[in-house]
């Protein structure tokens, strides 16, 4: 059984919704202009999914990288991102589509034949060699001639600013050091493409920092392609020509840095990168947008009319000041918080919401405030659904299965022992359960939303399909739960 | 093919390891003084084996008895010694002086039996101690030990070294503390130690030669090299050596369990 | 200080062991050192050195149990090798089983493994001797060789194996040059563990070549269980001990170089 996301136009519209929005944006083209400039895609992943076993890490992603690009794949841990890069690099087969360098297929073709180097992420520095037979290891096997391993193992060495490492322990070495002799012992080969995995995660801030700065300039300096990976939002932005951001397996959106920022396509992409305040609205017409009770006037056009959507506004983007009858929204400040730069305070608005507001001028908690939201600074996302559509299976006229387990329902008219049904259930109407022995199913909190007055929670359930709930209490990532939903909440009809 | 001729070599291998074993044990179901003399299938010499009927055999049972008597006693001390130890090594903030005990402790391990036999050997002859069943208890202390410390010192390392100071934190005495917190950490090395030490205790020969002096005290090892020196086997030994196979094979999967067990545990 | 505070300290509890090794271990070594300068009348003296080097029984002896003792740890090495790297390759094989099947024999006692030689020997109607020595001695280490070096490579970071594939190694490469490299420590605690063993063995020679070849640790044996040639016997065991400690140092020199490495 499958969770069915009828509903979720977004997620598969990616690519064509960046291209609409800004065509120049490299790497984010629609499917359909592939074959016409075929030429200057020097990766291309084409409807790429991989199994471990039975579970699914990779689900129909397709990539398509320009020649020369800095492509940042940006996800939390777990997402695919690695096993996707690993499969560009070799080291894992696709189970089902095709990766192409250069418009040559190379699903096929071992590692060591590719012609691109990998950064690892812990490094992978041979320890029986030093830091030069490191760097060299890759010329010898190509046989080059002693004198010119010379010039070129010393001239990297330079670049990576390890003159006079040459004969060092690779252990001997401190993180960022090796971190370097890993960096010029892939690029020495004169990959095409370089695949850096995660690479500055050991370091700690301050060295990270200045290797972002570092691999920015080499990357320039070198004209090669990087491929990317980290979970680092902050890295992706200052790094990145291009961004995909990823989550359980697909990708969700890929873009330009500031897109990603100021139009993520989702929820989703909105919370994971940068901190923003996401609510439900209702589109009333072109440019007008309700929420917080308020309608407010904003720059998105083209949705239905009363089509619910969510709407990001970034902390930075709320204009806080005294109170002013004249504005449109007031609110009383819970907490300040001075974050070096600026100020994060939490206004809990007259009606209710919770937002986060960044500003340079502090307003002390129990202030009475109002809040100015400028039209272009309201990001308008379609929904991705409406309301949870599960498949399951009648049991009797009184019960149904699904999610593994079987829920009393009332009496249903039509339909049989056996019969495949759809199963409608608004996100509201699940109940999380403490005890997983009081829920009919057991789940994981596996992502939450906070929607200014309540939480959207994405619970994982056993049965590996995600649902959808609309709660107030507070639950934290990972945690286990039980399901609960009653009888007359089950919206039951017949599959066609 | 290749794996078919990796694993051919591999079969082939095994197969020359355990075919010497594999006679013993077909040749103690026959009643015939030499091996490949096949005398139809009997449990006689398992009978006189046990009964202590034949003129061997009563030596071969008491041999068997010091064995076990020994090998409980040193196990047991060395698990207590060994534990007690690892905790205090662990403990130690000086390097030096840790790596020199730890050092220390790795002697007896890197030295071949013959070499601690002998020491061991001169040691109680310049104190004038006569050899018998005190000294090879110690004697088998000593090489033993090292190897608890070496079993409960993964269990200390891997320990939140906190929880002793949280115990003491909520008003336990360091003596609650260690009752409470430490041994249950550390008990499954104890255990494995525990196990370790016994066989290593059953299985020695050249200390026990060395150290168990001149008043007859024999073990199963002593006993056999004492025969076979004489020339041809006692054929109840058949018997007892296939009975020492399958309790090292059963005590093998014990540790091998244990271990295992504690390597899914650590990765939850 | 208080008894109660001396158990307080857990780095105390460390004491009764440290009583222990020194009494146990550190003395009864260097009295080994002490016996072998000791003449007979209790006085200082060099004289069992040279009967070693004089008498050329036990200095024959001596350098013929060096040549079986590298004969069988170069043999244990030649089998014992290949069937490690077979053992810890996920691709070849994947039953742990196996493994086991072939460390189990280290635990059985080497003088029941050395009469079930005999007893192969016996049954296939070969003649016991230095063939049956040299089979016998390669059969009773062999596992002692497997297991470390199993052990070492199964422990390889399999992305050194990804980073060489990376940099364009082909399955040959990737052995010679990474694999072999970082098996050597393995190797190297596998001589320790044959060849030391091998050099000291007395009882094994005995039985499986009906005392015909007797090897140093036999001569030891006969000289320190006798009251008037103990201090010769101690003599001839601190030669050994000499040797293990030299085979140890230097190996573990080597062990360190590449051990050191390991570590990241």
């Amino acid at each position: 059984m499958t969770n069915i996301q009828k509903n979720c136009p977004i997620v598969q519209l990616t690519d064509k919704d960046c291209t609409q929005r800004a065509p120049d944006i490299p790497g984010a083209v629609s499917a359909n202009n592939i074959s016409n400039d075929k030429k200057t895609y020097i990766i291309e992943i084409d409807h790429v999914s991989k199994w471990f076993g039975d579970k699914q890490v990779l689900d129909d992603v397709s990539l398509f990288v320009k020649k020369g690009e800095f492509v940042t794949i940006l996800g939390p841990s777990g997402c695919g991102k690695t096993t996707l890069l690993r499969l560009i690099a070799g080291f894992n087969q696709v189970s089902e589509g095709i990766i192409r360098m250069d418009g040559q297929d190379i699903t096929q073709i071992p590692p060591h034949k590719r012609p691109m180097n990998t950064v690892f992420q812990r490094y992978a520095l041979f320890p029986h060699l030093n830091v030069y037979e490191n760097i060299a290891f890759g010329l010898k096997l190509k046989k080059v001639d002693e004198e010119e391993i010379d010039k070129q193992v010393r001239s990297v060495l330079k670049l990576v600013g390890l003159t006079d490492y040459e004969e060092r322990n690779v252990d001997s070495l401190s993180g960022g050091q090796q971190q370097r002799v890993a960096i010029a012992r892939a690029i020495v080969n004169k990959p095409q493409v370089l695949l850096l995995d995660e690479p500055l995660a050991a370091l700690d801030l301050k060295m990270r920092k200045d290797m972002q700065l570092e691999l920015k300039q080499m990357h320039k300096d070198l004209g090669i392609t990087f491929i990317y990976v980290t979970h680092d939002q902050e890295e992706a932005l200052t790094l990145s020509d291009t961004i995909v951001v990823m989550n359980k397996g697909k990708v969700q959106q890929i873009g330009k840095p500031t897109d990603i920022y100021n139009e993520p396509i989702n929820p989703f992409v909105a919370d994971f990168i940068g901190d923003s305040n996401i609510l439900n609205g209702i589109m009333k017409e072109d440019r007008k947008v309700q929420f917080m009770y308020h309608e407010f006037d904003c720059v998105d056009e083209g949705f239905k009319k009363d089509e619910h959507v969510d709407v990001v506004i970034r902390p930075e983007d709320i204009y806080i000041m005294q109170r002013n009858q004249s504005a449109m929204l007031n609110g009383v400040v819970s907490t300040c918080i001075f974050k070096g730069v600026h100020y994060e305070m939490v206004v809990i608005t007259d009606n209710g919401y919770e937002l986060i507001i960044q500003d340079y001028n502090a307003f002390e908690a129990g202030e009475e405030v109002s809040l100015i939201i400028k039209p272009s600074d309201i990001h308008v996302m379609h929904k991705e659904r409406y309301t949870n559509t599960l498949v399951g299976t009648m049991e009797d006229e009184n019960h149904v299965t699904i999610l593994d387990e079987t829920f009393e329902c009332l009496p249903q008219e039509g339909l049989e022992s056996g019969d495949e049904v759809n199963v409608e259930i608004k996100f509201d109407n699940i109940e999380l359960m403490d005890d997983i022995e009081d829920g009919y199913a057991a789940g994981i909190v596996s992502f939450i939303l906070y929607k200014g007055n309540h939480y959207h929670l994405t619970v994982t359930t056993d049965s590996g399909e995600d649902i959808y709930v609309n709660t107030n209490d507070v639950w934290d990532d990972g945690d286990m739960v039980g399901i609960k939903i009653n009888p007359e909440h089950l919206k039951i009809s017949k599959r066609v | 093919m290749k794996k078919i001729l990796a694993n051919a070599y591999l079969y082939l291998l095994l197969v020359i390891l355990y075919a010497p074993i594999a006679i013993i044990v077909i040749f103690s179901f026959t009643n015939s003084k030499t091996i490949g003399d096949w005398k139809g299938f009997s449990l006689d010499l398992y009978a006189s084996l046990l009964t202590g009927g034949a003129q061997h055999a009563s030596a071969i049972s008491t041999a068997l008895l010091n064995t076990i008597i020994i090998a409980l006693i040193a196990a047991s001390l060395s698990t207590i010694l060994g534990s007690v130890a690892a905790v205090g090594i662990f403990n130690i903030k000086n390097r030096k002086v840790r790596q020199a005990i730890q050092f220390t402790n790795n002697i007896p391990m890197i030295n071949p039996d013959i070499i601690t036999g002998i020491s061991l050997f001169l040691l109680f002859v310049s104190l004038g101690i006569s050899g018998g069943f005190v000294t090879v208890i110690l004697a088998h202390i000593a090489f033993c030990t090292p190897y608890v410390v070496l079993s409960v010192m993964p269990r200390l390392n891997r320990m939140n070294p906190n929880i002793y100071e949280a115990a003491l934190d909520l008003g336990a005495t360091p003596f609650q503390a260690f009752r409470k917190v430490i041994i249950p950490e550390i008990k499954p090395g104890m255990i494995s130690g525990f196990i370790l030490a016994f066989t290593l205790s059953i299985d020695d020969f050249a200390v026990t030669l060395f150290t168990k002096g001149s008043n007859g005290l024999e073990t199963l090892s002593t006993y056999i090299y004492a025969d076979a020196r004489k020339g041809g086997l006692t054929p109840e030994l058949r018997c007892l050596a296939s009975i020492i196979f399958l309790t090292v094979l059963i005590l093998l999967i014990v540790i091998n369990r244990r271990s295992r067990k504690n390597e899914t545990k650590t990765t939850y | 200080m208080k008894l109660s505070n001396l158990i307080t300290k857990r780095s105390n509890w460390v004491i009764p062991y440290v009583l222990f090794l020194i009494l146990f271990t550190v003395l009864p070594l260097l009295l080994i050192g002490v016996y072998a300068f000791k003449s007979n009348d209790g006085g200082f003296t060099l004289q069992n050195f040279v009967k070693f080097a004089t008498q050329s029984e036990a200095l024959n002896t001596f350098i013929y149990s060096i040549g079986i003792a590298l004969i069988t740890t170069v043999l244990c090495i030649l089998i014992g090798y290949p069937a490690a790297y077979i053992l810890s390759n996920a691709e070849l094989n994947r039953n742990k089983t196996l493994v086991m099947l072939f460390i189990l024999p280290m635990w059985i006692n080497v003088l029941m493994r050395s009469l079930a030689t005999v007893a192969l020997f016996d049954f296939m109607h070969l003649e016991l001797g230095e063939g049956a020595l040299i089979f016998g001695l390669v059969y009773d280490f062999l596992p002692f060789m497997i297991y470390p070096i199993y052990n070492t490579i199964q422990k390889i970071d399999k992305s050194y194996i990804e980073a060489a594939q990376d940099l364009g190694a082909n399955k040959l490469q990737i052995f010679t040059k990474v694999i072999w490299p970082l098996s050597i420590p393995g190797i190297v605690s596998g001589i320790l563990m044959v060849f030391l063993p091998t050099i000291s063995t007395f009882a094994i020679s005995e039985i499986l070549t009906l005392n015909n070849k007797r090897l140093f640790g036999s001569i030891i044996q006969d000289n320190i269980m006798m009251s008037d040639t103990m201090n010769y016997g101690a003599a001839l065991s601190l030669i050994m001990l000499i040797i293990i400690a030299l085979t140890s140092v230097i190996s573990n020199k080597e062990d360190d170089n590449i051990n050191e490495g390991g570590l990241i």
